[in-house]
């Protein structure tokens, strides 16, 4: 489980990545992202977790978002991440749901 | 119609992203806080696109052009890079899986959903980008 907050723009989106690819090489493939302190989203930050999520495909895990509200839930409802990667609006539905 | 017009000319570069929001929201007025975000991402998008691709030996100059009327807010971005107009290109496929995704041309699509209107002009040398919000939406 993981929550970001803030803002994933140009400046930090690489912040994540990187992050993303360290769990993911210390054996963590079960990521659930919660958004809910999220304010902003641009497509570096989406690209960001495109990445990610590419990295954890050949592993077979799982890469799960919750809690996202306002100008981000729009964000990911423009670009279609909601429709690759699955949605939870909370972080116990999307626990439940692993 | 009372329309105020503010511009500043900043380097090209990403670096700058700071600066110009400083600018562009000392000036701004009358956003609820959804349209200050929306502001916020279409600049974010078309700066970064700016500062990447306009120049081929960056960085260039470009200038911001706030024009603040009664109704509406309208924000210019100036270059005098090659010549370029990002509405033109097909939206990119947002129904594709995961593995075929490469993100070209996402951050335009966020531009032209979150912004009321969206132009592009080429007038002496130089490209024009001008993305409006209407204060009442």
């Amino acid at each position: 489980m993981v929550s970001v907050s803030g803002r994933m723009d140009t400046l930090t989106a690489p912040e994540f990545e990187k992050a993303g690819t360290e769990w993911i090489s210390e054996g963590c493939n079960d990521i659930v992202l919660d958004l809910a302190d999220l304010e902003y989203i641009s497509s570096a930050g989406l690209r960001s977790i495109l990445a990610v999520a590419k990295r954890l495909l050949p592993t077979g895990g799982s890469f799960i978002l919750c809690g996202m509200t306002g100008v981000v839930e729009e964000v990911f409802s423009i670009s279609g991440f909601d429709s690759f990667l699955p949605v939870y609006a909370t972080r116990e539905e999307a626990l439940s749901e692993k | 119609m009372c329309c105020i017009e503010r511009e500043r000319i900043f380097s090209a570069n990403i670096s700058e992203l700071e600066n110009i929001h400083n600018f562009v929201f000392s000036e701004l007025d009358g956003l609820s806080n959804k349209r200050i975000l929306h502001v916020e991402l279409a600049m974010e998008e078309i700066i970064v696109n700016i500062c990447s691709y306009a120049y081929e030996v960056p960085p260039g100059e470009i200038t911001i052009k706030i024009i603040d009327c009664d109704e509406s807010v309208s924000l210019e971005f100036i270059d005098a890079g090659v010549p370029f107009d990002p509405f033109a290109l097909d939206d990119p496929d947002v129904a594709k899986p995961l593995l075929d995704r490469d993100q070209g041309g996402l951050g335009i699509l966020l531009v032209r959903r979150v912004m009321d209107e969206v132009h592009y002009s080429r007038k002496d040398n130089m490209n024009r980008l001008r993305v409006v919000i209407r204060k009442s939406s």
